[in-house]
């Protein structure tokens, strides 16, 4: 199996749909001639040409809608939204039309399109440049949202969105980009369907993007047994495989690049305590960042997102209390 | 007075004054590039190499009660306004005594007393602030001005559209000036707009319009004169185009490979600098010899303000939960 970059995973999983199928378009800024600014999509230019691969102005408005009407008439768009933050610009096209077409019409429209772009913090861009933002997207009925956590699933998960009928967004954690590991191309994955990624019985935990990364380092120095499930999918996500996790191991904690208000592991964590609040050992938690923007200033902005040191902090407390320990901001007492 | 205020005041009617700040921006530009690729500066740099005439040309015209509203490529222009240096370089390497506490970074400069509101790191994020502040000044019947400072490739974003269309009909003391350096990020302009002169684009709301040599610091005054007199008499917006050159690449280490070999060195005959200095050495302001001594000076001043950074304390965990809304007063 190759070793890729997470971006190489990127370039495969497309180049792979596109020359399984002809409707798969790419366009964006600068994913042509420039092969991305994250160079996510090298080659592609080369191998399927200016028809297939284009540049856009910088008119995210427009060329995100026209990747749904695109979608509507038979061809499968891939647009990059370079940075999930530029999306603002263009969310209407996609929460209030792409994700309303196949209601409105009651069936006789789909809209096959994918919508990527890169998320999350740890790279020094500043606020403007560094959110997840999926909470934008996943409260939004109609739309599928994905986060890849490794190239693997980076490849799989990137197929099955292009394959998918329904419009997917999908987010690459920016600070993956670089990051290499194996990838074997016949595996696929469906959408909805977590991983479980390592198995134990002590607790479950449930993360997404690079904090399955960082929620892996945490249980190697905590030394507990856990199952560590990479949800991979937030909408739909994969209620079995969780509910089945934490039957088993009574204990949840649900870890989250986000801000504490308003994330996807706030439904993990009502779904879980309505279905197995009786057999719980202690109440499920999450681990999320502050409710503040993403801070420039490199320590600060190390300390923002949730850490393996942090994490492998409250996966302690919670086993030797049955609690739910403290934030680090609360526990440190620089904030509520 | 604090220092931005004084380095404000230190441009008006002052061509030497214009021609040291250049120099300063310069020097800035080339020493944060060397910071950023010797690991000293995180995340990314945008840097106006090339574009320091249209930066002092706006801060020597307009008033500091007036407002600005740029963008990532801002450093240029927020010195040029009144920001320090040290207080810039302090905010782009992430120290507490940055104009943004080192919350913000390189993309997101910003000092009230002199009008330079939070630069955005959105296109077209910062056009519609810049009418809704005209729009204020027109209220409070002020006859304070608003700019808006934006590249080529954000004429392409709706909100220059919406924006330019409302300022029109309100007639709002507002300029829009599009700092057309040829390129936006790795695409030549022409390549994502089927025209040539941006500025024709303000035809369509019937709005003053015009282009401008933007290396020249004379004639981007000239220009931006008539369009304040215009705006704080009540005549509403105008669409200035400055054509300059992105000296530098796009950001970080973008070498700008898609550039046509020569184009550089074309736009290099009329580097900014070069031109003021003619300027001035013809009208008998400055001597090859005093402007020698002015460069070194301006080196060993960056030199000291690099130190000076260095030394400072970075923010505080606590200081990242501030500002996030009012404190309640209850
Ligand atoms: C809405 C939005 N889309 C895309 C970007 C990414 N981006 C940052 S700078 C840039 C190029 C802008 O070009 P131009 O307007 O000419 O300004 P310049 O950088 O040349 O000063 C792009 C596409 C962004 N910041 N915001
Ligand atoms: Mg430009």
């Amino acid at each position: 199996m190759p070793a890729l970059r997470f971006r190489q995973a990127i370039v495969a999983a497309l180049t792979d749909e596109m020359s399984a199928d002809p409707t798969v378009i790419t366009f964006g800024e600068d994913i042509a001639a420039a092969e991305g600014v994250f160079k996510a999509t090298e080659g592609l230019l080369a191998t399927f040409g200016p028809e297939r691969v284009r540049d856009t102005p910088i008119s995210e408005m427009a060329f995100t809608g026209a990747a749904v009407g695109a979608a509507m008439m038979g061809m499968k768009p891939v647009v990059e939204i370079m940075f999930i933050e530029f999306l603002g610009v263009a969310l209407d096209q996609l929460v209030t039309e792409a994700a309303k077409m196949r209601y409105l019409s009651q069936g006789q429209y789909s809209v096959p399109m994918v919508v990527r772009a890169s998320s999350g913090s740890g790279l020094g861009f500043g606020c403007q440049h560094s959110q997840t933002l999926e909470n934008w997207v996943a409260a939004t009925p109609g739309l599928k949202v994905v986060t890849p956590s490794d190239p693997q699933s980076a490849y799989s998960l990137l197929r099955a969105s292009i394959a998918d009928p329904d419009p997917v967004v999908f987010l690459e954690p920016r600070i993956l980009y670089a990051e290499r590991g194996e990838v074997d191309f016949n595996l696929k994955m469906k959408l909805g369907q977590a991983r479980v990624l390592t198995t134990g019985s002590d607790l479950t935990i449930v993360a997404l993007g690079n904090m399955v990364n960082v929620s892996k380092a945490a249980i190697a120095q905590s030394g507990v047994s856990a199952d560590l499930i990479d949800l991979g999918t937030i909408v739909p996500w994969d209620r079995e495989t969780v509910l089945n996790s934490v039957r088993k191991s009574k204990r949840l904690i649900v870890v989250e690049e986000a801000p504490l208000s308003g994330g996807w592991g706030s439904e993990i964590i009502a779904t879980v305590t309505r279905e197995l609040f009786s057999s719980l050992v202690s109440a499920p938690f999450r681990i999320t960042t502050p409710d503040i923007p993403v801070p420039f200033n490199g320590s600060l902005e190390a300390k923002f997102a949730p850490n393996a040191a942090d994490v492998c902090r409250q996966i302690l407390e919670s086993m030797k209390n049955n609690s739910v320990p403290d934030a680090w901001w609360v526990s440190e007492g620089v904030a509520k | 007075m604090n220092n931005s205020v004084e380095r404000r005041s230190a441009l008006k009617d002052n061509e030497v004054a214009w021609f040291e700040r250049m120099l300063e921006i310069r020097e800035f530009e080339k020493q944060t590039n060397l910071l950023f690729a010797s690991g000293s500066i995180r995340g990314t740099t945008h840097l106006c190499v090339g574009q320091e005439a249209l930066a002092v040309g706006i801060a020597s015209v307009l008033n500091k009660d007036d407002v600005v509203a740029a963008t990532y490529r801002g450093h240029g222009l927020a010195l040029a306004l009144g920001l320090s240096s040290h207080s810039a370089l302090a905010e782009i390497m992430g120290k507490a005594t940055g104009c943004a506490g080192g919350l913000g970074g390189s993309m997101h400069l910003c000092d009230s007393s002199v009008g330079i509101l939070p630069t955005s790191a959105i296109i077209g994020g910062g056009m519609p602030i810049a009418a809704g502040a005209a729009l204020a000044f027109q209220i409070q019947k002020k006859s304070n001005v608003a700019v808006a400072v934006f590249g080529d490739g954000a004429t392409n974003i709706g909100a220059f559209h919406e924006t330019l269309n409302l300022a029109a009909i309100w007639k709002l003391p507002v300029i829009f000036i599009c700092d057309n350096n040829v390129y936006g990020e790795y695409s030549r302009f022409n390549i994502t707009t089927p025209i040539e002169d941006l500025h024709t684009r303000a035809d369509s709301y019937d709005m003053p319009n015009l282009k401008i040599d933007g290396m020249d610091i004379y004639t981007v005054r000239t220009a931006l004169e008539a369009a304040v007199e215009r705006a704080r008499t009540g005549g509403g917006p105008t669409l200035i185009e400055a054509k300059t050159y992105r000296f530098s690449g796009h950001s970080r280490a973008d070498t700008a490979p898609y550039r046509p070999e020569g184009e550089l060195a074309e736009w290099e005959k009329r580097d900014p600098l070069k031109v003021t200095q003619e300027h001035l050495i013809a009208k008998g302001l400055l001597s090859s010899e005093k402007i020698a001594k002015m460069i070194s000076e301006t080196e060993e001043f960056i030199q000291a303000t690099i130190k000076k950074v260095l030394n400072d304390p970075e923010p505080t965990v606590k200081d990242m939960f501030k500002n996030i809304l009012a404190e309640s007063k209850n």
